[in-house]
């Protein structure tokens, strides 16, 4: 960066001293912005990643990478968030939900229905609509079971609704308390 | 103030006792980015009150206070960038760049576009195609559109996230085995607000055959 702008300098008064040209001629650096946090489906590294230095190296890498150093991790946290897993609702073994969850991004439908999930399985991780009770889905698949059915007291946190009632139209989310 | 600093307080000393696990949307969840501009809270992706168009939501600096609600601002050193995939690869075929303008006090939209570098770093690419000032807290929403139809609001809202994150808390920590009861549970995120930036998108302009993938990255001016 430092070198670059040196350079624009130094372009900048050659041109002054050649030609007399105003120095705004000289086009500005491009200036770049660097990744600082990322985020694809909801509570995924907050769960999912236990130590600080995965924390931060998670939010820094593209979605491409992340099932590669991420994937075996995730599936060591599953099992000690949960060491009685098998399958989940979406017939997941340990090895497919944590490949599916590594790659941090939200699908979304650009045709249909919009939802995380909605009770209709044809719609599963189809978007994330603001009601959307995501953390219930999210237990659900990591404690609930094959059926839904373990740990009832783990797979819904009892707090199903926001605290403000959404818009309608633009911009939807509910005016700041 | 008191509040959020309250609740980061009791947070981190959460973190210290359970090794670090904080169960929020991505609400501070690392330490290089907590308490940053760039601290993304939430992203919603639905489709709008027009169903030819989705809408993108990006969330940041989360657990605001009413009372320090006002001071939030955004950076002008920050881009937020909705990143779109097309083709299952999860790269980036379109980024929706929210970068604000402090000169102006307002939020403008670059995109939706092909980005022309992709990965952890980023360059604005093309020009605004829609802005909007900032909402103050406490105004009502100021809605800017493009001439390609896009819109965008940025300002202060409730934040949309629920979940009770102290029960959470406990039982990972090992101090309790279940959740609340009904009545009982309560909504750790009630009377909070983050800063939004909301963009509706016509479809028309994402090039997708139905299904698309999105993430969200906040960018940091380097």
């Amino acid at each position: 960066m430092k070198t670059i702008k040196l350079l624009a300098i130094v372009l900048g008064s050659t041109i002054i001293a050649a030609s007399c040209k105003k120095s705004d001629d000289t086009p500005a650096p491009t200036v770049y912005y660097q990744q600082q946090d990322q985020m694809g489906r909801p509570a995924i590294n907050t769960v999912f990643n236990v130590s600080a230095t995965d924390k931060d190296a998670f939010n820094v890498i593209t979605p491409s990478n992340m099932g590669a150093a991420f994937q075996a991790k995730f599936q060591a946290r599953l099992l000690a968030l949960n060491p009685g897993y098998t399958t989940n609702a979406l017939t997941q073994n340990a090895t497919q939900l944590t490949t599916l969850l590594a790659t941090d991004v939200l699908g979304a439908s650009t045709t249909g229905t919009t939802t995380f999930f909605d009770g209709n399985p044809a719609n599963t991780l189809s978007g994330r609509a603001l009601a959307d009770d995501v953390i219930n889905v999210e237990l659900l698949l990591i404690f609930g079971g094959p059926t839904g059915a373990s740990n009832p007291g783990l797979t819904n946190d009892n707090v199903n609704v926001n605290d403000k009632t959404f818009l309608a139209a633009f911009p939807y989310l509910a005016s700041p308390w | 103030m008191k509040r959020k600093k309250l609740l980061i307080t009791a947070m981190a000393a959460v973190t210290l006792i359970t090794g670090g696990i904080i169960y929020a949307a991505d609400h501070i969840d690392t330490p290089a980015v907590t308490g940053q501009a760039g601290d993304i809270t939430d992203l919603y992706v639905f489709r709008a009150q027009d169903p030819n168009n989705l809408v993108f939501v990006a969330n940041t600096q989360g657990l605001l206070a009413p009372g320090s609600t006002a001071a939030a601002k955004f950076d002008e050193n920050t881009v937020i960038e909705f990143n779109i995939d097309n083709n299952g690869d999860a790269i980036e075929d379109l980024v929706i760049q929210c970068k604000y303008d402090a000169a102006s006090n307002s939020m403008q939209v670059y995109g939706p576009v092909a980005p022309s570098e992709k990965g952890t770093r980023s360059k604005l690419e093309g020009t605004v195609t829609a802005s909007a000032v900032v909402t103050a807290y406490g105004a009502s929403p100021t809605i800017g559109t493009g001439t390609n139809g896009v819109k965008v609001f940025a300002g202060p809202r409730d934040d949309p996230f629920f979940f009770d994150l102290t029960q959470y808390k406990k039982i990972i920590a090992g101090t309790a085995t279940s959740f609340l009861p009904p009545g009982m549970a309560s909504d750790t995120f009630a009377g909070t607000n983050v800063l939004s930036t909301v963009v509706e998108v016509p479809k028309t302009l994402l090039n997708a055959s139905g299904n698309i993938n999105v993430w969200i990255e906040t960018k940091k001016k380097i």
